[in-house]
């Protein structure tokens, strides 16, 4: 037999999941020197994952990090395998069969709850369901979201809450030229909401938006930003964390908050930012009416501190409340998992079992493998890590007889009667979305149901 | 909106920032990287990365640095792609320290 990686005996690659870890971790194996084949599987028809149904509508410069995927996806050793669920339609143990290596960049699929009462009251939502909504991601395509009370809360301060904060702070002429779905603008342009409350269980110097969304509050057409100058009074810890060199972003962030607090509101929505509070329980007769706070102060050193509540509480009226305080993976049949902290327990992208040894030919990367944080590009070096890692294993993973790769993978299909999507397929969508939005002036519209793009696809 | 580098890099040439380019928009020569704004999508991953501070964006460029705009335009798409960590410059230490980083 040839040694792995050459073009007798490609190293072949199952890649699980096609969202931005996914299309960096072929994109290191092509570029790679070896000869390689990598096959994607997606269980959506669509790829590009949180690029296309996470990153806001109206932060479209963000997305063309998609044309970068579309290059990968083109390649001569790549091939996309949408609408296939592994797992469920092709399990992991016949993607061993078929390829060297299985990697998975699944991402995390589903909430970090708060864990108090009333949390499952109708009007209590997670940002996900709302970010998915107006993305036209369909398994969310069909949540209802009731906008008619005039005060809505978000839990948490990060990037996601701060894209929540603002799609519902924006008028509908702001967003009907973005790539948002119709069901979404339709909803929101009736919208009576007025007040958005985005509450943050630490100080202002510990809120995690970056510096450029958490400005753009201070530029919307009818929305002014709100803080209570007291609030921005610090601890002398955060003061110290705010002079720190290399935490320019806190400092920053402070400022524009300070910013907000000295500005007259004069439009018909606020968005008012609200420290040291966090959620107790939520409560309502049928559905969400209110939200009881404790007020909490800082305990811990200069970038250590965390929030401990003081028993003074306060309740805050609301229609709808949000929850944004980060994201958590979903475990993948026949794969490790680590529950507790919803990621593949690794090391370096090796997926490792529960006695801590390597199981061999399985990776991982992206949030799947280190948690839900980082940026898009963030996943690029996590990919090449775990890439790094794979190559390094060549030997282990050659096997005595070349595996089949896609060849096998497509026979497995034809059995199955299963509607795989190709990128062929998902180029032909494409165009269609582009074309449907021309008409609304939009940079496209989304297909949000499966059967609409099958059909499509004849 | 834009990204750029500055001054700071110039002998150090880190290349922390390229790791996490989601595009590679990053471009070098001998002396330090640019970025090719035509490319670059704004999205603030690099800027953090840098050991000397030496990416600024935005709003949040300084008087002092804004020729950098122009001369990161008329560079990066005249030089390679830089898309992967290289060592950095033999005088990085030294610079670095000169900075105050």
């Amino acid at each position: 037999m040839n040694t792995l990686g050459t073009s007798e005996n490609p190293l072949q690659v199952a890649v699980v999941g096609s969202g931005p870890s996914g299309f960096y971790a072929a994109e290191a194996l092509i570029k790679s020197g070896r000869a390689v084949r990598v096959g994607m599987f997606e269980r959506l028809a669509s790829p590009f994952g949180l690029v296309r149904s996470g990153v806001a509508p109206d932060h479209p410069k963000l997305k063309q990090a998609i044309l970068v995927y579309d290059k990968i996806a083109r390649a001569p050793e790549f091939s996309f395998f949408g609408n296939i669920n592994v797992g469920k339609d092709i399990m992991l143990g016949e993607l061993h069969q078929n390829y060297h290596a299985v990697l998975f960049t699944c991402g995390a699929e589903t909430d970090r709850r708060l864990g108090i009462s009333g949390e499952d009251l109708r009007g209590s939502h997670t940002a996900t369901e709302l970010v998915g909504w107006y993305n036209g991601h369909p398994d969310y395509r069909d949540r209802v979201f009731d906008l008619s009370h005039e005060v809505a809360v978000i839990i948490g301060q990060g990037n996601v809450a701060a894209d929540v904060c603002r799609i519902l702070a924006k008028t509908a002429d702001e967003l009907k030229h973005t790539d948002i779905s119709e069901h979404a603008l339709d909803t929101l342009a009736e919208s009576k909401v007025r007040e958005i409350h985005a509450i943050g269980r630490r100080g202002p110097a510990q809120a995690k938006f970056t510096s450029r969304e958490l400005r753009e509050f201070g530029e919307l057409g009818d929305c002014d930003p709100g803080v209570d100058a007291l609030e921005l009074t610090l601890n002398p810890e955060s003061e110290a964390e705010l002079a720190d060199k290399n935490n320019v972003v806190s400092a920053k962030n402070v400022e524009i908050f300070r910013d907000f607090a000295r500005r007259t509101p004069s439009k018909h929505r606020r968005c008012i930012f609200q420290f040291l509070r966090g959620p107790v329980r939520l409560e309502g007769t049928g559905r969400l009416e209110r939200v009881v706070l404790e007020r909490n102060r800082l305990q811990g050193a200069p970038f250590q501190q965390s929030a401990r509540g003081t028993g003074e509480i306060s309740t805050l009226e609301c229609g709808i409340l949000f929850r944004s305080i980060g994201y958590k993976g979903v475990a993948v049949s026949e794969a490790p998992f680590d529950k507790r902290n919803g990621v593949m327990p690794n090391r370096a992208g090796r997926v490792l079992d529960s006695d801590g040894s390597v199981v061999p030919g399985l990776y991982c990367a992206g949030w799947i493998k280190r948690g839900p944080t980082g940026i898009i590009g963030t996943n690029r070096a996590c990919s090449v890590e775990t890439v790094g890692s794979l190559l390094a294993d060549l030997d282990a993973l050659a096997t005595r007889d070349a595996k089949s790769g896609m060849a096998g993978v497509r026979a497995l299909i034809e059995q199955r009667g299963l509607r795989a999507v190709n990128y062929d397929g998902w180029l032909k969508l494409d165009a269609a979305e582009v074309e449907r939005g021309k008409l609304k002036g939009k940079p496209r519209e989304k297909f949000t149901r499966l059967h609409e793009m099958l059909a499509l696809l004849g | 909106m834009t990204t750029i580098v500055t001054e700071n890099c110039l002998r150090c040439r880190f290349t922390d920032c390229v790791t996490v380019c989601p595009v590679n928009c990053f471009h070098g020569d001998d002396e330090m990287l640019y970025i090719d704004p035509e490319v670059c999508i704004d999205c603030s991953a690099c800027v953090p990365e840098c050991p000397v501070h030496a990416i600024h964006e935005g709003e949040d460029i300084p008087d002092n640095l804004k020729d950098w705009i122009q001369i990161n335009a008329e560079r990066a798409p005249n030089l390679p792609v830089i898309d992967g960590k290289q060592d950095p410059l033999p005088t990085a230490e030294a610079r670095q320290a000169e900075l105050g980083y």
